[in-house]
């Protein structure tokens, strides 16, 4: 069991009271335990097994406008003793920041909503195993596929964030959720491939056979891959990669981004960066949301934002500090957003596919070519051509480039738009974009 | 050397005998104790961003037989959760038998001092340089727009407690100091990064201002990148400078080489061994014994001495790199590169500091050889797909070459490439080996540990890269 608030509470206030005393003239703390229960298995059989009890402090400390933090995970009062002095020394030779500072009472989070993010069912071992193995007869059934590797997780956490104006919050939540890696084999192609389910809720996880099934069936598809010629090409982002516009822009909208003048999107606010027909949301408050929470990592209320409104940009994701950098109060997006989406569009799936007589649909990028201060975009891909709406073979060993800037403005959404992950986007069409490949 | 159980309720004695009793029907298994301190210094913008401090305490019990791995930690080392752990593993092993194999190499050597790197400088002279560094890139003129320097180090104790009561310790210092720099010029912007670091105290990386070679090589880097034009797409002939490039191979070949992927027959590798997966005069060594490099350990993660293994020797696949569990299920023994992030993760076959080896070229002898291609000096980061074998890395610094000559530089690209004929397509090997200035760390299964690389100039014959200009 995830230990109860009143424990956690405890090592918060011991922590204030203490810093208090030793000369601090403001705290902010945190405690968090999480306990995990993991069961893998490769091709039908047990593979491993893995418990995790992990309990943390993390704790930062202003002497006027200075500040410094530190974090641990031995809490023994001795422990803290030592390192909540050790902090206060640190402090007090940290030069001074004027912008540092607890965030304004006003904007704290009060009367939280129940966002239903604990789900209290515990998923034995055994059971565990039955869902992995109907998972992965699933994914045998088909007889190219020579190796699984599946997993089942089970997590439970509890937090108290704490600060020395008197906030003081946290609550429970669950996750659940299953996996399966399958790897296809044929005229010696070997290919990989995966499905997954991740919910906070037990009862909302995808049924074990579909998980191995689909899993099988895209590790299948990828075999005996053609590497095409370079070319200038309409691409297609499955909603595996799509979602990663989204991470994009979240990163590139960053108040710290912003105020170190390190983003392409610096000065774009009430600017056009995507087509009119796009529309961006992050909306904390989805009941059993994935991303969802009832305050930010500094304890101040999150509404929903509507990011991009008609492809105008109208927000950045602003935390105390750099938020008094900018002029900006804080919107509660200290750690970043928390469900982001697109509005969905308004082709269907199949009519996104038929819009060009030819396209490259990716399923999955590799490296980290993404350079935020540029807007610059080049990363490995792979995924199948497209004619006439239809899937023709597997492509790989190419690279997609091109800038963010023209992206954004040259996307058209499929109306597929489904919650599998926190941050959520349609299946998207790229206009523009250049392969290289042979 | 921490002393895990003085201020614990369970004595060292009554931890053997559990680890004992736990192991007693297991092939494998030990109880992983770790004592950790870890600070980041950060100063940007003109200001100390960040400062921090993190002292991390836990336990990892581990229980092997045959394939089946059971592992429980925590960061409570008590008798209760010490129980508890070892009673999750039998649930999990429960019907399950196997032999104990007691036997461990040993070692006296020291590839690093036993040095707590936050200690040895104090805080004030920390800030002192970071401001120092401050002001010397803001110098360089008014195209500086940011300025972000850190210094990150760590001390790490550990204690490995065998079945039987054998314990194996190691202290391990690791520092990282940092310099990134954001120029401006015409309306365009480009970021430059430089570090260095290694298993010894800060101030040998600083002496004899080399901070300063640190801020002028991340000045350096920015202001080519200011100059660049967009990068050519399509497949062509690519020279790699010596050093840091070097990713190629921990992408390209080394992941593949892992004993992990190799047993579970998901690297592409895995029915290559004894023969030729590189042109004759490549030969490939994971040396985890290079003094106080970033990726050396005196001991891997489960208690077996590092060693220099030899995975590909003249263009033939010798070895794989193995942790125990992997070396007795493939009838071989543990290369020592059994590693894990900390007591919150498992075992697994890891790199440590991957390096090709000489051969007889010279860099300008590759760049005249090549009509139209490109020379790649530095890279961000790389990835790959074991699988498939197809690896990706990013240039942060590339130039194209003309008719046997260096021209512009060209913006960040990705390279494509397929990891089992990459080493086909190297043509010449060069001369001038280098290993990187220790800033690698290498992700796998969600654990990040520090590696290194190194190599001399190469010459491939074809890769895929990833511009915008066809």
């Amino acid at each position: 069991m995830v230990k109860d608030k009143e424990y956690l509470k405890k090592i918060v206030s011991y922590c204030i009271d203490l810093s208090k005393k030793l000369g601090a003239s403001d705290t902010s703390v945190s405690v968090i335990n999480s306990i995990s229960e993991t069961v893998n298995f490769r091709n039908k059989k047990l593979d491993e097994s893995d418990r995790s009890d992990s309990l943390a402090v993390n704790l930062t400390i202003y002497i006027g406008k200075k500040k410094s933090s530190i974090s641990s995970s031995n809490l023994s009062e001795e422990n803290l003793k030592k390192l909540i002095t050790r902090c206060i020394d640190t402090t007090k030779i940290t030069p001074e920041d004027d912008l540092n500072s607890l965030p304004d009472k006003d904007l704290l989070a009060k009367d939280l909503k129940d966002l239903n993010l604990y789900d209290a069912s515990h998923i034995g071992n055994n059971e565990k195993i039955d869902y992995l193995k109907e998972v992965e007869e699933a994914a045998f059934k088909e007889k190219e596929i020579i190796n699984t590797e599946t997993g089942f997780s089970e997590l439970k956490s509890n937090f108290i964030l704490a600060n020395s104006d008197g906030f003081l919050n946290g609550y429970k939540s669950s996750s659940f959720s299953a996996s399966c890696v399958a790897v296809s084999k044929s005229n010696g192609s070997m290919e990989r491939d995966y499905e997954f389910s991740s919910t906070c809720h037990v009862k909302d996880m995808l049924k074990p056979n579909e998980i191995g099934s689909i899993a099988a069936k895209k590790a299948i598809q990828k075999l005996n891959p053609k590497k095409i010629e370079s070319e200038k090409i309409s691409i297609i982002f499955d909603k595996r990669i799509s979602k990663g516009i989204l991470s994009t822009l979240a990163s590139s909208i960053l108040s710290s981004s912003i105020a170190r003048g390190t983003s392409f999107l610096k000065d774009k606010i009430n600017e056009k960066i995507f087509s009119k027909s796009i529309n961006i949301f992050d909306k904390p408050d989805i009941l059993k949301g994935l991303g969802s929470r009832s305050f930010d990592g500094e304890g101040v209320k999150t509404e929903t934002l509507k990011l991009v409104d008609q492809g105008v940009l109208k927000h950045y994701l602003v935390d105390t500090y750099h938020g008094k950098k900018l002029n900006l109060k804080s919107n509660g997006r200290s750690g970043g957003t928390s469900n982001l989406y697109f509005e969905r569009g308004y082709f269907s799936y199949i009519d996104l596919l038929k819009i060009n007589s030819k396209a490259l649909y990716i399923t999955e990028t590799i490296g980290h070519g993404s350079n935020l201060v540029t807007g610059d975009y080049s990363v490995g891909a792979n995924g199948f051509m497209i004619e006439n709406g239809e899937f023709k073979y597997p492509v790989s060993e190419i690279t997609i480039a091109g800038n963010f800037k023209d992206i954004f403005k040259n996307i058209t959404l499929a109306d597929d738009l489904e919650f599998k992950y926190a941050t959520n986007a349609p299946t998207m069409l790229i206009e523009g974009m250049v392969v290289a490949g042979k | 050397m921490s002393n895990f159980f003085n201020k614990s309720d369970i004595s060292r004695k009554d931890a053997e005998d559990i680890v004992s009793k736990t192991l007693n029907n297991c092939d494998e298994g030990e109880l992983y104790l770790e004592n950790s301190k870890s600070e980041s210094i950060i100063l940007d913008d003109n200001k100390i961003k960040n400062s921090s401090y993190s002292s991390d305490l836990g336990y990892g019990l581990r229980a092997v037989t045959g394939e089946v791995v059971a592992y429980s930690h925590s960061n409570d080392i008590s008798k209760e959760s010490l129980k508890k752990s070892s009673e999750n593993l039998h649930l999990t092993l429960k019907s399950k038998r196997g032999t104990y194999n007691h036997s461990i190499d040993k070692t006296n050597k020291k590839i690093y001092n036993d040095i707590n790197p936050i200690e040895e400088k104090s805080l004030n002279s920390k800030l002192e340089t970071l401001k120092e560094v401050n002001n010397y890139v803001r110098s360089k003129g008014t195209i500086v727009q940011q300025v972000t320097a850190s210094f990150a180090g760590e001390y790490k104790d550990i204690e490995i407690i065998r079945s039987g009561g054998e314990v194996l310790t190691d202290a391990r210092p690791l520092i990282r100091f940092n310099v990134s720099t954001m120029l401006e010029k015409d309306g365009k912007k480009e970021i430059g990064v430089y570090g260095v670091g290694g298993r010894q105290s800060y101030d040998e990386y600083l002496k004899n201002d080399n901070w300063k070679k640190v801020c002028d090589e991340a000045f350096r880097i920015a202001s080519i990148n200011l100059e660049s034009k967009p990068a050519p797409a399509g497949e062509m002939k690519v020279v790699l400078g010596p050093g840091w490039p070097a990713i190629l191979i921990h992408e390209a070949i080394g992941h593949g080489l892992e004993g992990d992927f190799n047993r579970k027959k998901t690297s592409a590798f895995h029915n290559l061994m004894g023969q030729r997966v590189a042109s004759e005069g490549v030969t490939i060594v994971d040396d985890g014994t290079l003094h106080q490099k970033r990726g050396s350990l005196t001991i891997d993660d489960e208690g077996t001495p590092t060693e220099k293994t030899v995975l590909i020797e003249n263009g033939i696949l010798k070895n794989f790199m193995q942790d125990r569990l992997n070396a007795r299920l493939m009838n071989t023994r543990s290369t020592g590169s059994g590693r894990r992030e900390s007591y919150k993760h498992v075992v697994l076959p890891r790199m440590r500091n991957t390096m090709m080896l000489n051969g007889k070229y010279s860099q300008d002898e590759m760049i005249k050889s090549v009509d139209k291609g490109i020379f790649a000096v530095s890279f961000g980061g790389g990835q790959v797909d074991i699988t498939s074998g197809k690896f990706v890395f990013n240039c942060t610094e590339a130039y194209e070459i003309i008719n046997g000559k260096i021209g512009s530089p060209i913006k960040g690209a990705t390279l494509i490439g397929d990891g089992p004929s990459i080493l086909k397509e190297v043509s010449l090997v060069g001369n001038n080996m280098m290993l990187d200035p220790g800033i690698g760390t290498c992700g796998k299964a969600g654990q990040g540990v520090p590696v290194g690389v190194a190599q001399p100039s190469i010459l491939i014959n074809k890769m895929t890269v990833g511009g915008t200009q066809l």
